[in-house]
């Protein structure tokens, strides 16, 4: 009975599936709309693919990795303190390593520059963290897959395990694969080129050995390509293969054949769980759900064939009739929770444009007909279950609303915090208390339903337990804490933001995501929301744009096959429109033999990405100390593996740090200090555990806002430097470092943290800014609590409006915005993030880099 | 020459060990298992206690402790069951699961070889 389940799921390997056709048909492949589209070398023809929802996310730099070096927890002496140069030495001769080290450290990029991270302490530039590039051939570099969507901890990849243990940095990759993107080329062609042996879909990065023949990046098999792939769309004309789009575009998207199903595409379906207890009410959150959603009717994806249903609770379910030909919508009440069985067989589902009214009606009736509802126990379980029988026929995604602990029926649960341990270094219950909800999320998975769950609950919900129903369905979570409809305007506005995004996103349904990498390389562990059905294949029954994955990479055969190394991967899904699309995403990294190479290509904001990941797997596999230590030592054997490989004379009385990796320690102490892994300070376990999943399943960029924010002066926004979007100048004040000490009181700073941004504003600021922007008289009367700017008309107030609202529209979520006085009661939630200063429980930035360097010495 | 009760245990040692030797294999190649290789495993340990082969049960002592110890730390489940199907499938956990099973392997074949030699022994001395 050891159950695996794996035998429970069907075999939808489609990606695997596939045949090869021989090609007896020479249809000219067609590119949808790519005829009328100029080939420029500098947009390489991409076809504009419009976000069928709202702006698109051209959020910052997005990286993930993952790797294997996990280790040192148990490793407390990182293994070459000084004098190690000579072991390097026979990976590469001394002399020239050193040599070679010195020249670069002293002449050449960058990034191979020498840091002392204890004199240096403005060590994050103006204009933000650079984003590193691999260090390609110019023709491969402009190729490459956007960071924003695929990123590898190393850009330059070590050529062997042995040399990657040398320099103690994670390997691994990090990928947004459903991103809103403004141009992505989609391709309609009867046949996929793909390698016969391993599958690979034919990308930028294989080599062509002549018109007929290619070599796959990953498995090095020469494959025949097919007569029609000489024809280029663009010019109409046969000849040659590198002209097609797919060998432009590291990115595409394939229209896919019957081949990729196994059954006719799935509709969109659409189901609400809604939470109508007492507690569930007195949010009021119910009236903000049902007009955000009537607004937004029109705009959720689908086609003619999308179905919706409701179902809402508190120790009952409440199901609703809406079959066609009703007048008003027919309440159904289900008692009996312990065995859930559906009123109706059909009806609980109906399709969105024909019975548009009758969806509508319930909507205006809904917040009404609970009004009162004295009932206070929630009986999630059983909601979940109707739900899962209700969709098993087609698949979907079924969305959660839950305000409280889910107290009878399957799945009821207990508080389990104690909130006098909340500032205890023992954290306890950070695993889930039963596993009925992942149970339920493997059932749901096979069925290809995603489960999407909005907390919002005030008081202890045990999101542990529960959000392993999304955690392992594909889904996605959402946290509204202390949500009121009177007592927190600030977060229903958030709420209503982001649920009008979540509706109105784009959705793939039914979808498997596999990443390939070349031979010798192999994934090993993966993060973020999904089912792993076999050691590569994640099940993923919706996609949606905001999730982001992680996995972790080893280096098994060394790698010297070839100068460069790829990943590709691979997302089969069925759009709203019923259409079966494969999206893949290549990644082309160079490979090196020495170790200053692997050091200067470390991606350091991706590498803290990947720690936050595996350090959230750590804290449950073990404890969130060891998570803590883990961190710590992690930082330290990379800073110490680089101190032994440079030359001695570098390192008297310093901290030495590779430029590349000089974010470490900073990122570490943020990770250190964050909601997930501190101690020592009040944490809920709720929000503990939440942010543990963001860490999960955030896209990178996101992430790191939450781990480091951005910090701007905005008292003298100029003009100058400004850069113009839709008629507007949007001024780009310089970063600063998250210290005390870069605050004055003349000044007004915009701390902006991902999902909130806090104006904070100085004592002594002066009496015109005050007027300008804030509509007061002087600093006395600006009042504690301002929830937004007064739209003033001057430029001091336009050009910071137009940078917040720049800064909003850069993420798919809505952040809360608070003006903050110097003295006001508030101003705690602002200097909770001043990461650089030393707290009671936690050391400031630069005692950090004291500990590290007694460390290093000792 | 006498057919004693230790001689019993191990001719019942023998056979069960044989049993368990297919088990690991089926461990090996599949990760399912197991209540019965460790129900197994531990009835016929007893048995020796009983039979006063106190050598062979010091043998066995540590694979018990260890099957208990793994049980007690599996994770949190409503059914029986040892692996978790959400993480069985990350390397890390599938390669250390395989490592398992071979070491058992291995350890089942030297003890059927030694229940052997002790049954002989045994029904030879006795």
């Amino acid at each position: 009975m050891d159950s695996l389940h794996l035998s429970k799921f069907k075999v939808m390997d489609s990606l695997h599936l596939s045949k090869v056709k021989d090609m007896d048909s020479l249809h000219l492949s067609k590119v949808k709309d790519m005829d009328s589209l100029p080939f420029s070398p500098q947009d390489r023809g991409l076809v504009s693919h419009p976000p069928p929802t709202g702006p698109g996310i051209m959020g910052g730099p997005y990286t993930q990795q993952p790797h294997g070096g996990f280790t040192p927890g148990s490793t407390p002496g990182y293994p070459q303190p000084q004098g190690q140069t000579g072991q390097m030495g026979n990976s590469m001769p001394y002399g020239d390593g050193l040599n070679s080290s010195f020249g670069k450290l002293n002449f050449q990029s960058p990034e191979s520059r020498v840091v002392n991270l204890l004199q240096e302490r403005n060590v994050i530039p103006p204009d933000g963290v650079e984003t590193v590039k691999p260090n390609l051939a110019p023709d491969f570099k402009k190729l490459n897959c956007s960071p924003d969507i695929f990123r590898c901890t190393l850009t330059t990849i070590p050529q062997s395990q042995s040399l990657l243990n040398k320099a103690r940095l994670p390997l691994g990759i990090l990928i947004h694969p459903f991103k809103d993107l403004t141009q992505l080329p989609v391709i309609q062609s009867s046949v996929i080129v793909r390698c016969r042996s391993c599958r690979t879909y034919i990308n930028p990065f294989v080599a062509f050995i002549d018109n007929r023949r290619w070599k796959c990046n990953l498995c090095y098999r020469i494959n025949e390509a097919p007569e029609e792939f000489q024809y280029d769309p663009v010019s109409k004309t046969f000849g040659d293969p590198m002209r097609r789009p797919e060998m432009k575009s590291a990115t595409i998207e394939f229209i896919a054949s019957s081949e990729y199903m196994l059954r006719p595409p799935q509709p969109a379906v659409y189901l609400f769980l809604l939470d109508v207890s007492f507690n569930a009410i007195s949010t009021g959150y119910l009236s903000s759900f049902c007009q955000i959603l009537d607004d937004e009717l029109d705009r959720i994806p689908g086609d003619a064939r999308t179905l919706v249903g409701f179902i809402t609770y508190d120790s009952s379910l409440y199901f609703f009739n809406l079959s066609e030909g009703l007048s008003a919508p027919q309440l159904l009440v289900v008692s009996d929770i312990e065995d859930v069985f559906l009123p109706m067989p059909d009806g609980l589902l109906t399709n969105l444009r024909d019975c548009k009214d009758l969806v509508k009606d319930l909507l205006s009736q809904l917040p009404k007909m609970f009004e009162g509802n004295k009932e206070t126990n929630s009986a999630l379980g059983a909601a979940m279950q109707a739900g899962l029988k209700m969709m098993t026929a087609t698949g979907g995604r079924i969305s959660v609303f839950q305000t409280c602990l889910p107290s009878v029926g399957p799945g009821s649960l207990q508080a389990r915090e104690d909130p006098n341990a909340r500032a205890g270094k023992a954290v306890a219950h950070l695993g889930p208390a039963t596993d009925f909800y992942k149970k339920y999320a493997l059932d749901c998975s096979a069925q290809q339903i995603a489960v999407d769950i909005f907390f919002l609950n005030g008081q202890y919900a045990d999101i542990t337990s529960i959000a392993c129903a999304s955690k392992f369905s594909g889904g996605d979570l959402h946290y509204y804490p202390m949500l009121h409809s009177v007592a927190n305007p600030a977060e229903v506005e958030r709420f209503e933001n982001d649920l009008r995004r979540y509706l109105t996103r784009k959705i793939g349904f039914e979808s498997v995501m596999r990443v390939r990498c070349t031979k010798g390389l192999s994934i090993h562990t993966f993060h973020g929301n999904f089912f792993v059905r076999s050691t590569d294949l994640l099940s993923l029954p919706n996609i949606n744009p905001d999730a982001g994955f992680g996995m972790q990479v080893s280096i098994e055969d060394n790698l010297h096959e070839s100068s460069t190394v790829s990943f590709q991967a691979a997302l089969l899904y069925t759009s709203s429109k019923g259409e079966r699309r494969i999206r893949v995403h290549n990644l082309c990294l160079p490979v090196t033999n020495q170790l200053t190479d692997v050091f200067s290509g470390a991606d350091q904001q991706a590498i803290a990405g990947l720690l936050a990941k595996m350090a959230v797997d750590r804290s449950l596999s073990s404890s969130l100390m060891d998570a803590r230590e883990a961190m710590v030592n992690a930082c330290m054997d990379a800073i110490s593996a680089y101190a032994s490989s440079i030359p001695a004379s570098q390192r008297i009385g310093t901290l030495p740090c590779c430029y590349s990796i000089r974010l470490l320690p900073m990122y570490t102490l943020a990770l250190l200090k964050s909601a997930a892994f501190r101690v020592g300070v009040s944490t809920k376990l709720d929000d503990r555990v939440f942010f543990m999943e963001m860490c999960k399943s955030l896209p990178l960029n996101y992430i790191l806002l939450k781990l480091y924010p951005s910090m701007y002066p905005v008292h003298n926004l100029e003009d100058k430097n400004s850069i113009s979007k839709d008629d507007q100048m949007i001024p780009q004040p310089p970063h600063l470092q998250l210290s005390s000490a870069n605050l004055d009181r003349q000044g007004v700073f915009l701390l902006d943290a991902g999902d909130e941004m806090f104006l904070y504003v100085g004592g002594a600021v002066s009496d015109l800014f005050c007027q300008e922007v804030l509509d007061k008289p002087n600093f006395l009367s600006v009042p504690d609590g301002m929830t937004d700017l007064p739209e003033l008309e001057n430029p001091t107030s336009e050009r910071l409006r137009n940078f917040i609202n720049y800064l909003q529209d850069q993420r798919p979520f809505h952040s809360k915005f608070l003006v903050v006085r110097e003295d006001s009661k508030a101003r705690m939630q602002f200097f909770k993030y001043m990461v650089e200063d030393k707290t009671e429980a936690s050391m400031s930035y630069y005692e950090y880099l004291q500990s590290i360097q007694k460390q290093l010495k000792g | 020459m006498a057919f004693t009760f230790a001689a019993f245990c191990y001719i019942l040692a023998l056979i069960l060990t044989a049993f368990l030797i297919f088990f690991a294999i089926y461990h090996v190649s599949t990760l399912r298992l197991v209540l019965p290789e460790y129900g197994i495993h531990a009835l016929f340990t007893i048995l020796f206690v009983f039979a006063w082969q106190w050598g062979t049960v010091l043998l066995n002592v540590p694979l018990i402790a260890y099957h208990v110890n793994r049980y007690l730390h599996r994770p949190v489940m409503s059914g029986p069951g040892l692996y978790d199907p959400t993480s069985i499938m990350n390397a890390d956990e599938l390669s250390r699961a395989q490592k398992e099973g071979w070491v058992k392997l291995a350890f089942y074949l030297l003890s059927f070889f030694y229940y052997l030699y002790s049954m002989i022994y045994v029904l030879v001395t006795s």
